[in-house]
C-alpha cells in the first residue's frame, strides 16, 4: 500500500467539533501534568505534541496546524515558569511541518504515523532546546541518544493514540 | 503582488506567528515580572487545568482514605504498640535533647541574639506539576485567599521542597529545590561550610560555592543557612551523596534532597516566620530521670535510722523517698532559690560569667555554702538515676541538681570536672536555668 498521495488521488481533509478541537488539548496538557507528578518517567512523553501532530495531519491545513501548535504550546507553557513562547514556538513549527507533510502523506498508516512522530518530536526537541539556550539562556544537555529514545517512546504511544482519536474525526 | 501572497500565505502566516512570538520572549525575558498579556494567559491555563486536578486529587484521596482507614487495618495494632514504645524512647531522648536547646537558648538570651521561627504554616495539598522536565515545579491548592503569597517558604516534615513562585486565586506555583534557577542558601551540618543548594538541567540538587580545600564528606547533613531570607535556619535540605572537584576552585557536592521531591503530597506553606530572642524555659518539664523512674520497678524505701536509737525507724520521709520522684515531686531547690545560691538576672536566669564561650560559676558563689537544702545531703538515699552518665559525670543532670553557688553547686561542678567529691546531692533537683558545668575548678570551691 502507498504511503504518498499522487496528484491524481483525493486527498480527506477531516474535520472535527468544537468540544473535541477544544476538549482534546486540555485533556493531554492536563494529563501531562497530573501524570508527571504521579510518575516521574512520564516527563519523557509529550502528550500535548502528539495531538499537534495529530490533528495537524488530519486537518491537512498549514495555518490551521500552526495555530493549534501555537496555541497549546502557549497553553503549556502558560504552565510552566518559563516566559512563554518557548513551547509555543517549538509546537508552531511542528504544527506547520506535520500539515505541510499530511498533504503528501497517507496519514492512516500506522507506519507513517510511527516516523512522522519520530521525525516530528526530535524536530521539537531541536527547536526548543535552540530556543531555551538561544532566548531564555537555560542551561541544557543535548544527548542524542536520550532523544531518540524519547522520541521513539512517544512515536509508539503515538500510533495507539491516533487510532484513538481517529474516532473523532468528521469527514468534510 | 496579489498571486505572491497567496501563494506564499502559509509561510506567510507562519512567519508573523513566529515573529510575534520572539517578540514576546523576548521582551518577557527582559522583564523580570510577568507582563499583564502573558500574566492573563497563565490565569487562564492555570485555571483551566487545576479544577480537574483538584476533582481528582480530591476523589483518590477519598477512595484511599477510606479502603485505608475503614477496611485495611490488618498489622495496625502491632505497630501500635512499636509506635508506643517508640514514643517512649524519643520522650527519653527528647528531655535529653532539650537540655542542650536549653542550654543554647540562655546563652542566645544573654547576647541578645535573635533567631528565625517559624509562626505559622499552611497545609497544602500538590495537584499538580508542570509537566515539563526542564521547568520543575509544582501546583499547590492554596492561593492568594489563603493568604499564599510569592517567596513564601514551602517544606515538609522531612525537609524543604521550594518557594512560592505565583500565586492564583487558588492555586500556587512552587519552584522546587531541583529546579535550575532555583537556589537556597546551605550550610553544612558538621564542617558548618555555607554554600548554594541549586538544582540541575539534569534534576539533581548540587552545593556550590564550597572551596576546594575544604574536606566534605559524603553522609553529611546539609541545613538551610537562613541567608536567603526565605528559608528559616536549621531546615534539612539533603544529604552528601558525591563530593568530587568541580570547576574553578570549587567543589562539586551533589546531595540527595531530605523531602522526597518526586512523590510530593502534602506540603506546609511557611506562611508566617518571626525575628524573636529565644527565650529560656523557666524550669518546667519532665526529665529523663523522671521517665525512667516511672518505668523501673519501685524500689521498696529503706527507712532512714534514728541516730538516737538505731531501732528507732525514723518517721520524717526526707531523704527516703525514691530520688527520681522525689526529683519529679518535689520542688526544684537549686533553681527556684537564687537568694540562696548565684544572683539572677532579668529573665530568671543565674548569672554567670561567660569567659571565651564557657561558663564559669563566680569564685564567691562557688565557694559558698550555699542553702542548707542542697548543701544537706540526704546520708541513705540513691544517687540519681542517669540513662547516660553516672552521678558526678559531666551532665546537665548531675551538676544542675544543685543551683550554682552553693556549696553542692562548687563540690558536683568541681567533680564533674575533675573528680567526685563525696556523696553527691540527691535532694535537690535539676534546675532548667542552670548554666553548664565549669571546665575549670574555682579557686576556693572545696575538693
Amino acid at each position: 500500500m502507498p504511503i504518498t498521495y499522487t496528484s491524481g488521488e483525493q486527498v480527506e481533509v477531516y474535520r472535527f467539533s468544537l468540544p473535541v478541537t477544544i476538549g482534546v488539548p486540555v485533556l493531554a496538557v492536563w494529563l501531562q501534568s497530573f501524570l508527571s507528578l504521579h510518575f516521574q518517567f512520564f516527563t519523557m512523553f509529550d502528550l500535548p505534541l502528539l495531538v499537534t501532530i495529530f490533528f495537524a495531519m488530519a486537518r491537512r491545513n498549514p495555518i490551521s496546524g500552526l495555530v493549534t501548535g501555537a496555541s497549546i504550546g502557549l497553553f503549556q507553557d502558560a504552565l510552566t515558569h518559563f516566559p512563554l513562547g518557548v513551547y509555543g514556538i517549538a509546537k508552531t513549527i511542528v504544527g506547520y511541518g506535520a500539515s505541510s507533510l499530511g498533504v503528501k502523506l497517507d496519514v492512516e498508516n500506522a507506519g507513517a504515523r510511527f516516523l512522522v512522530t519520530l521525525f516530528f518530536y526530535v524536530v521539537h526537541e531541536i527547536v526548543y532546546f535552540t530556543v531555551a539556550r538561544g532566548m531564555v539562556n537555560l542551561t541544557l544537555h543535548w544527548s542524542w541518544s536520550r532523544e531518540l529514545l524519547s522520541g521513539l517512546a512517544n512515536a509508539i504511544v503515538g500510533v495507539f493514540l491516533y487510532f484513538l482519536l481517529d474516532r473523532f474525526k468528521q469527514r468534510t | 503582488m496579489e498571486s505572491v501572497l497567496s501563494r506564499y500565505k502559509n509561510l506567510i502566516v507562519l512567519v508573523v506567528i513566529l515573529f510575534a512570538q520572539v517578540l514576546g520572549l523576548a521582551v518577557q525575558v527582559k522583564r523580570t515580572s510577568d507582563t499583564e498579556s502573558s500574566r492573563l494567559i497563565r490565569i487562564w491555563a492555570v485555571s483551566a487545568v487545576t479544577p480537574f486536578e483538584r476533582a481528582f486529587n480530591r476523589v483518590q484521596n477519598g477512595t484511599w482514605n477510606l479502603w485505608h482507614n475503614y477496611f485495611y487495618l490488618r498489622g495496625v495494632r502491632a505497630e501500635n504498640r512499636a509506635l508506643k514504645q517508640e514514643i517512649q524512647q524519643l520522650r527519653l531522648e527528647q528531655v535529653r535533647e532539650s537540655e542542650d536547646a536549653d542550654q543554647a537558648r540562655r546563652l542566645q538570651s544573654l547576647l541578645g541574639f535573635k533567631e528565625q521561627y517559624i509562626e505559622k504554616t499552611l497545609p497544602a495539598q500538590v495537584i499538580g506539576s508542570s509537566g515539563s522536565e526542564l521547568s520543575r515545579s509544582v501546583f499547590i491548592d492554596k492561593g492568594d485567599k489563603d493568604g499564599v503569597r510569592p517567596d513564601m517558604a514551602v517544606i515538609t516534615a522531612d525537609g524543604i521542597v521550594g518557594k512560592v513562585l505565583k500565586t492564583f486565586r487558588s492555586t500556587s506555583t512552587v519552584l522546587l529545590i531541583d529546579d535550575q534557577s532555583s537556589g537556597v542558601g546551605g550550610i553544612l551540618e558538621k564542617s558548618r561550610l555555607q554554600g548554594i543548594v541549586r538544582g540541575t538541567a539534569g534534576g539533581e540538587v548540587v552545593l556550590e560555592r564550597v572551596m576546594s580545600d575544604e574536606e566534605v564528606k559524603p553522609g553529611e547533613q546539609v541545613l538551610t543557612s537562613g541567608g536567603d531570607r526565605i528559608f528559616p535556619k536549621g531546615l534539612p535540605v539533603g544529604m552528601v551523596t558525591r563530593v568530587s572537584p568541580g570547576q574553578e576552585l570549587f567543589l562539586n557536592i551533589r546531595l540527595r534532597p531530605a523531602a522526597n521531591l518526586a512523590k510530593l503530597e502534602e506540603v506546609l506553606v511557611v506562611t508566617q516566620v518571626v525575628d524573636k530572642q529565644p527565650e529560656a524555659r523557666a524550669g518546667s518539664g519532665v526529665r529523663a530521670v523522671d521517665i525512667l523512674a516511672q518505668r523501673l520497678p519501685s524500689v521498696p524505701d529503706k527507712p532512714a535510722e534514728d541516730p538516737n536509737n538505731p531501732n528507732k525507724v525514723s518517721e520524717t520521709p526526707e531523704g527516703s523517698a525514691k530520688p527520681g520522684v522525689a526529683a519529679a515531686t518535689a520542688p526544684r531547690a537549686g533553681a527556684a532559690k537564687p537568694s540562696q545560691g548565684a544572683p539572677m538576672n532579668a529573665q530568671g536566669l543565674a548569672e554567670t560569667n561567660i569567659t571565651q564561650g564557657v561558663e564559669t560559676p563566680r569564685p564567691e558563689e562557688a565557694g559558698n555554702p550555699g542553702s542548707p537544702e542542697t548543701a544537706k545531703p540526704a546520708a541513705n538515699a540513691k544517687p540519681a538515676l542517669n540513662p547516660k552518665t553516672p552521678a558526678g559525670a559531666k551532665t546537665p543532670g548531675a551538676s544542675g541538681n544543685t543551683a550554682p553557688g552553693s556549696a553542692a553547686a562548687g563540690s558536683a561542678a568541681t567533680g564533674s570536672a575533675t573528680k567526685p567529691a563525696g556523696k553527691p546531692s540527691t535532694t535537690a533537683t535539676r534546675p532548667k536555668a542552670t548554666p553548664p558545668v565549669s571546665t575549670e575548678p574555682p579557686q576556693d570551691a572545696p575538693q
